[in-house]
C-alpha cells in the first residue's frame, strides 16, 4: 500500500466558492426574524426616536446651525448610518455566535449539501439585510419627524439609494463583526469590539458634530480606519447631499472616496471572515 | 443477500488535533446494505471517524471514500447521499418540531410539498405527530433524539451515520429506534453506528469494529467476536484464592479475572464444562451465563475508566 499522502493544511486562505445555497441560510434567519417581527422592530424604532427627541429637538435647540443647517438635520442621516452599523454588527457577533456556539445550528447545516463557506456567507447576507431593515425603519422615522421640523429632514431624491447603501454598508460591518466571532472564545468577548470599536465610531465619525472640529490627526484616523465615517458620508449624500469636508477634502472628493473605501474594505473582510470562520469550524 | 460493493473505504485514515492523534492510520471497508458498529470507550475516535465521513472534519492524512467519492473534494455529493444523526443536540431551537424538519429539508433542495410529506411521515413513525407545533426547548431528551433521527432520514439517504443514537433513551424509545434501523437495513440502507451499548451492537450490527485509542483493535460479527475472545459461557463466583487455584487445575486454559469481590472465569471449552465442574464442587453464589459482547469489549479495552 502506498504511503498515505499528507494533505495541505485546511487553513489555507482561499476565495470562497459560494452558490445559491447561501440564501437558504439567509432564509433560515429571515424565517426566525419574521416569527418575532414585532419584538424585532421595537428597539430599532425606539432608539432613533429617542435620539431625535433628545439630541435633535432637545439639545438641538441650544445649538446654532451647522454650516447653515439646523442641528437635527445634521444628525438625522447619521442616525440612519448608525442603524446600519448596529443592526449588522450585533447580528453577526452575538447573533451568529449564539447560533454557532450555543445552538450548534451551523453544525447541523454543514451536514447537508450546504458548505461552511455558504453558512457564513448566508449569515453575512442576513446581517446586511438586518442593516437594511433597520436603516429603512429609521429612514421612515426621520421622514415623519421631518414634518415637524423647520426644514424637512430628507431633501434629496438620492434617498432612494439608502437601501442599497445600507445593504452593502451592512455587509461590510457584518464581515468585520464575523472576524470577531471567528476569534471569540466566549460571548463576553464581544464587549471588547462593542466598547472599543462601535462606541468610538458612534461618537467620532462625523455623526453628532462635523469631523473638522477634531484635530487633523483624529480626522485622519477616522477617515482611514473607521468604517462608519464613510457610511455617514454616503448616507449624508443620499439624504441631504450636504457632506461635511474632512481633511480639506471637498464633498465631491469625499463621496467617491468613501464609496471606493467601503467596496474595498467589504471585499477584504468578506473573504477574510469566511476564511477565519472556516478555520474555526473545521478544526 | 448483501451485495459486496464497497460503499465506504478508509485507508490509513488519520486525524490529529494539534498533537493528539484521535484516529491513527485505520483501514476499513463498509459494504452496501451492511450495518457496521464502531464500538469503543470514550475518546476512542469513533465520533471523529464518523465526522470525517460527512466532511465535517478534514482528514489529516490517508484516504476516505464514501460512495466511491473522496471526502477531500466531493463533499457536496457525499452529503446529499448521507443522513447524519449526531451525538449532540443540534436541533434548531428557533423553530418548532415540524419546522425543524422543513427548514432542514430546504438545505437539501427538497421541494416544499415533498418535504412536508416526508416530514409528516417521519413524525408519524417516530410518534412525534402531536408535537408538530411544539418548540424544541420543551421536548424531552428522548423526543429530541427521535427528532434528530427523523431529520437524518429526510433526504432518503443511502448511507446513515448514527452517532450514539440511543444514548439517554428509555427502553420504549430505544426499541423504536432499533425497529427503524432494522427497517432501513431491509431497504438496503448502509448504516454506520457508534455506541457504548453492547446490546445495541449485538442486536443491530452485522459487523463490529472495536476501536481504542484511535486504532481498530478487533473486527468481526458479534457472534464471532464473542466466540473468539470469551468462549461460550462465563462462570461468576465469589472471589477466593484457593478456589481460583482449583479452577485453574480443573479447567486448563481457563482465564480468570477478578472484579472486586467476584471473579469471572472464561474458557474456550464448549457449553457444559462449568456444569461439570459444579457437580464436583459445591459453590455458593454462583452464576453461569452466556458470554457476550461486553465481556469481549472489557477484555480488549480493559477496565480502566476513560475520560472524554
Amino acid at each position: 500500500m502506498s504511503e498515505p499522502k499528507l494533505r495541505k493544511s485546511p487553513a489555507k486562505f482561499t476565495i470562497p466558492k459560494l452558490t445559491y445555497r447561501s440564501w437558504k441560510v439567509w432564509r433560515r434567519n429571515s424565517d426566525v426574524f419574521m416569527k418575532t417581527i414585532t419584538v424585532n422592530f421595537l428597539p430599532s424604532l425606539l432608539e432613533p426616536i429617542l435620539y431625535l427627541l433628545a439630541f435633535g429637538f432637545g439639545l438641538g435647540g441650544f445649538i446654532p446651525n451647522i454650516n447653515g443647517q439646523p442641528y437635527i438635520n445634521f444628525i438625522a442621516p447619521a442616525l440612519i448610518a448608525i442603524a446600519m452599523m448596529n443592526g449588522s454588527f450585533f447580528e453577526c457577533t452575538f447573533g451568529s455566535f449564539v447560533r454557532m456556539y450555543f445552538q450548534k445550528t451551523f453544525d447541523a447545516i454543514v451536514a447537508t449539501p450546504v458548505s461552511v463557506e455558504e453558512v457564513v456567507a448566508g449569515e453575512l447576507l442576513w446581517g446586511a439585510t438586518r442593516a437594511t431593515i433597520n436603516a429603512s425603519l429609521v429612514l421612515i422615522v426621520v421622514g415623519i419627524s421631518g414634518l415637524f421640523t423647520s426644514q424637512p429632514l430628507i431633501t434629496s431624491p438620492l434617498v432612494l439609494f439608502i437601501p442599497l447603501i445600507s445593504f452593502f454598508g451592512g455587509l461590510m460591518f457584518s464581515s468585520i463583526a464575523m472576524c470577531f466571532t471567528a476569534a471569540a472564545p466566549n460571548i463576553d468577548f464581544f464587549n471588547y469590539p462593542s466598547f472599543l470599536f462601535l462606541t468610538p465610531m458612534f461618537f467620532l465619525c462625523g455623526t453628532f458634530f462635523p469631523l473638522t472640529s477634531l484635530p487633523v490627526g483624529a480626522q485622519a484616523i477616522a477617515t482611514s480606519v473607521l468604517p462608519l465615517t464613510h457610511i455617514v458620508n454616503l448616507t449624508r449624500e443620499a439624504v441631504t447631499t450636504r457632506v461635511e469636508p474632512i481633511l480639506g477634502l471637498s464633498p465631491q472628493q469625499l463621496v467617491p472616496l468613501s464609496f471606493v473605501w467601503v467596496v474595498l474594505v467589504t471585499i477584504f473582510f468578506f473573504i477574510l471572515s469566511i476564511n477565519l470562520m472556516k478555520k474555526r469550524l473545521t478544526s | 443477500m448483501v451485495s459486496r460493493d464497497v460503499l465506504i473505504q478508509a485507508e490509513g485514515l488519520t486525524k490529529k488535533f494539534d498533537d493528539f492523534v484521535a484516529v491513527d492510520h485505520i483501514d476499513f471497508e463498509v459494504h452496501r446494505g451492511e450495518c457496521v458498529g464502531f464500538l469503543g470507550p470514550n475518546g476512542a475516535g469513533k465520533t471523529t471517524t464518523v465526522r470525517m465521513m460527512y466532511c465535517f472534519l478534514p482528514l489529516t492524512s490517508g484516504e476516505l471514500k464514501v460512495a466511491g467519492l473522496s471526502v477531500n473534494n466531493h463533499c457536496r455529493e457525499i452529503k446529499s447521499l448521507v443522513g447524519v444523526a449526531p451525538q449532540e443536540d443540534n436541533l434548531d431551537p428557533d423553530f418548532t418540531v415540524l419546522d425543524n424538519l422543513l427548514v432542514y429539508a430546504r438545505y437539501f433542495d427538497i421541494p416544499k410539498d415533498e418535504a412536508l410529506r416526508r416530514a409528516k411521515a417521519q413524525l408519524k413513525f417516530f410518534q412525534l405527530e402531536e408535537k408538530s407545533g411544539t418548540p424544541i426547548l420543551t421536548l424531552s431528551t428522548g423526543m429530541k433524539r427521535r427528532l434528530i433521527f427523523a431529520r437524518a432520514l429526510l433526504n432518503e439517504p443511502q448511507i446513515l451515520l448514527l452517532d450514539e443514537p440511543t444514548t439517554g433513551l428509555d427502553p420504549q424509545a430505544r426499541h423504536l429506534v432499533w425497529d427503524e434501523v432494522r427497517y432501513l437495513k431491509k431497504q438496503q440502507v448502509t448504516i454506520i453506528l457508534t455506541t457504548h451499548y453492547m446490546e445495541e451492537a449485538q442486536a443491530l450490527c452485522d459487523r463490529i469494529l472495536i476501536v481504542d485509542k484511535g486504532k481498530i483493535i478487533e473486527e468481526g460479527s458479534p457472534a464471532e467476536l464473542v466466540k473468539k475472545h470469551v468462549g461460550e459461557e462465563v462462570l461468576e463466583v465469589d472471589f477466593d484464592e484457593k478456589l481460583a487455584v482449583i479452577l485453574k487445575e480443573a479447567l486448563p486454559g481457563a482465564h480468570i479475572e477478578r472484579l472486586g469481590d467476584r471473579m469471572q472465569i472464561f474458557t474456550d471449552q464448549p457449553h457444559g464444562v462449568f456444569e461439570g465442574f459444579l457437580k464436583e464442587h459445591k459453590l455458593q453464589n454462583v452464576t453461569i451465563r452466556n458470554a457476550n459482547l461486553e465481556d469481549v469489549f472489557l477484555k480488549l479495552t480493559g477496565r480502566g475508566l476513560r475520560e472524554e
